[in-house]
């Protein structure tokens, strides 16, 4: 039996700022996940990826990130995914900060 | 001090120039990511989790109280208001934006500062004894050679394009705080006969495959260096796994080859360039010396200083944790801490480094180290200013007494920043520091390194930590292996393993567990920890940890 498809976003970091961003439904990068575009079909994740890799004047390291759909959009599964839509444990700067 | 000449100058110079272009071509479309990254990194410049981030050279981390108030005039001006001292003797911004970058690097020439070299597949910042040209137990600065090295590697034609980055570390001292036998070359002043030459190690590292350095050679005199070194680097750049990320260090070029057989390349390889050193070099080597010669001592009664040590407690626990030997009577060298209970281990604001750089200026013969123990080193300081020093340390969070203790711990920035990390280190820093201090045991722990690193590549140092912690990725999970044993002193160990990792919520109290069991069995308050450690081995320490049946069944196993 295949595996069920993980749904994904599209995340990298951007070019200028070097911070985190997730591509959204309307084709553009946003700073806040919950925006981001939840991808639950494996082949038009491919699709999504293979298009913003090629926006590289915008941004860098572009790749499908793991995520599961919950009421207020897509929640990381693995820590990582966390940190990075976080900011640093050490210090209240990043992304955190932000969104006060 | 040693000046940069014009020509450093214009060299450093046309590079920032060219890569001011290479960014605008990297903004402006012109510049794929693939071709721009080898040359960001060629300039100190990584693109890591939440941000880029720049790692600026400090070579042999000697600096001058003007280039310290510039890092912090960068940290302010550019980044969040602090830096990150790293076990290379680097400092690290974690924040830069793109378009900074060329500014912040010509803000670095005008203090004869760069971030060259501190990536890529080259020759890497050349690090030495913290303590050099100051240390009471030293055979000779090693800072000349350490410059004569940086010199010789920048922008080496030969080797820019080596199979992986290589470290060379060099200690003038028997003592070795300079972490020699974990390079790829570490090298060793010695005295022969009354002359001072250099035993040298290859092969050390840390890192997925931890190797301790072997001596290549136990004396090489000092005309004979230059070409030597060349002659190691030479070698390897042909035989290194280009292949194999994984296997490219030297370390396992010399464990593949073997030592002797390495050491036989090496000296047909000398023989051929040998001639090609004409005694420039030692022309050279010359004048840097000249310029490393040590400051103008003063002579100073030491009535303020007795007094204060008599008197006040607190400075004298400070002076008694963080003051070293110094060679030059009424002096010492002091150890200003970046590892305050519960702070980001080797962090410093740029308010801490604008009063560090003033101590400097007003007590220190204008000098500042940083050491690969991610702490900031005043190495020329008269004993009569000390109580003077430690009162404007306290007044900015800098006079915390653990040097060499539980809570001086060197931990990498891990997942909080670094993009290749497989768990966080700093908060476990953090806790363990913060934990140890409400227990009240520090000071009758005594001389305890707690070295964390947040993936296997080891920039924290773990293996040769008393303690070593590794952080990893266990199905998703931070989890936290324990090494004991390790040793980052002439007497290099690596730390061995006490059995399956912790949680991130049990690494704490394990650590606990471990010094309790150090404790225990420890024969008087005299023997340190890794003595003990060295005395009952392994076993007390797993039955604490896993207590005896599972002590029992891993034996079984
Ligand atoms: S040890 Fe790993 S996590 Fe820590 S700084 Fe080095 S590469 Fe990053």
């Amino acid at each position: 039996m295949p595996r069920a498809f993980t749904p994904k976003v599209v995340t990298a970091n951007a070019l200028l700022e070097g911070d985190v961003v997730y591509l959204t439904a309307d084709d553009t990068w946003t700073r806040h996940l919950h925006e981001a575009e939840l991808l639950t079909d494996e082949a038009h994740a491919q699709v999504r990826l293979v298009d913003a890799s090629a926006r590289v004047d915008e941004v860098v390291g572009v790749y499908l990130a793991d995520m599961k759909p919950t009421d207020h959009g897509p929640e990381p599964t693995h820590f990582r995914e966390d940190f990075r839509r976080t900011g640093p444990s050490n210090r209240n700067h990043g992304k955190q900060a932000e969104v006060a | 001090m040693y000046r940069y000449n014009d020509f450093d100058a214009a060299f450093v110079a046309e590079r920032n120039r060219q890569f001011r272009a290479q960014v605008e071509r990297r903004i402006d479309g012109s510049l794929t990511e693939d071709e721009f990254k080898p040359l960001r990194l060629m300039n100190g410049l990584y693109l890591q989790l939440h941000a880029y981030m720049l790692r600026v050279a400090v070579p042999y981390g000697t600096l001058n109280s003007a280039q310290m108030r510039q890092l912090a005039y960068i940290a302010e001006r550019w980044d969040k208001g602090y830096g990150h001292f790293t076990t290379r003797q680097n400092i690290q911004y974690n924040w830069p934006k793109l378009r900074d970058i060329p500014d912040i690097l010509d803000a670095l020439a005008e203090v004869e500062m760069h971030a060259l070299q501190t990536s890529g597949n080259t020759i890497r910042n050349v690090t030495a004894d913290h303590f050099a040209g100051a240390a009471k137990d030293e055979i000779a600065d090693p800072r000349p050679v350490a410059e004569l090295l940086r010199q010789w590697s920048t922008d080496h034609p030969e080797f820019q394009f080596l199979p992986r980055k290589f470290k060379i570390a060099v200690t003038g001292s028997p003592n070795d705080r300079a972490v020699t036998a974990a390079h790829d070359i570490g090298i060793r002043i010695v005295e022969r006969d009354g002359e001072i030459g250099y035993q040298v190690l290859v092969g050390g590292g840390l890192g997925r495959t931890p190797m301790i350095g072997k001596v290549i050679n136990d004396f090489v005199s000092q005309e004979d260096l230059l070409p030597y070194v060349e002659a190691i680097v030479s070698v390897w750049n042909l035989l290194g796994r280009r292949d194999n990320k994984y296997k490219a260090r030297i370390k396992i070029t010399v464990h593949e080859h073997g030592i002797d057989e390495i050491r036989a390349m090496v000296d047909e390889r000398y023989g051929e360039l040998r001639s090609a050193f004409t005694g420039v070099d030692q022309q050279l080597f010359g004048a840097i010396k000249e310029a490393f010669a040590p400051p103008k001592f003063a002579d100073k009664p030491l009535d303020a200083y007795q007094q204060a040590y008599d008197s006040d407690p607190v400075f004298r626990a400070w002076a008694d944790a963080n003051l070293w030997d110094h060679v030059a009577p009424g002096y010492a060298i002091a150890q200003i801490s970046l590892k305050a209970h519960g702070a980001t281990p080797g962090d410093a604001s740029a308010e801490q480094m604008r009063v560090m750089a003033d101590l400097a200026e007003q007590y220190g013969h204008d000098e500042l180290r940083v050491s690969h123990e991610q702490n900031i080193v005043l190495p020329h300081v008269h004993k009569a200013d000390l109580p003077a020093i430690h009162a404007t340390l306290k007044q900015h969070g800098l006079a915390t007494s653990n040097i060499g203790k539980i809570s001086d711990i060197i931990a990498c920035p891990g997942m909080d920043y670094c993009a290749l990390a497989t768990a966080r280190s700093i908060p476990i820093a953090q806790e363990i520091a913060t934990r140890f201090d409400e227990l009240k045991i520090e000071n009758e722990i005594g001389d305890l390194k707690v070295k964390i690193s947040g993936c296997i590549n080891a920039c924290g140092h773990h293996h040769v930590g008393h303690i070593g912690i590794l952080g990893l990725d266990r199905a998703g999970v931070e989890n936290y292996q324990i090494t004991l044993g390790g040793d980052h002193t002439e007497k290099t160990s690596l730390g061995e393993r006490t059995g399956p990792g912790f949680g991130a919520e049990e690494i704490v109290p394990a650590i606990e567990t471990v010094v309790q069991a150090y404790l225990d069995n420890r024969e008087s308050a005299d023997e340190a920890f890794i003595d003990t450690y060295r005395r009952v081995g392994m076993a007390p320490f797993k039955e604490a940890l896993y207590g005896e049946q599972t002590s029992k069944r891993s034996r079984a196993a």
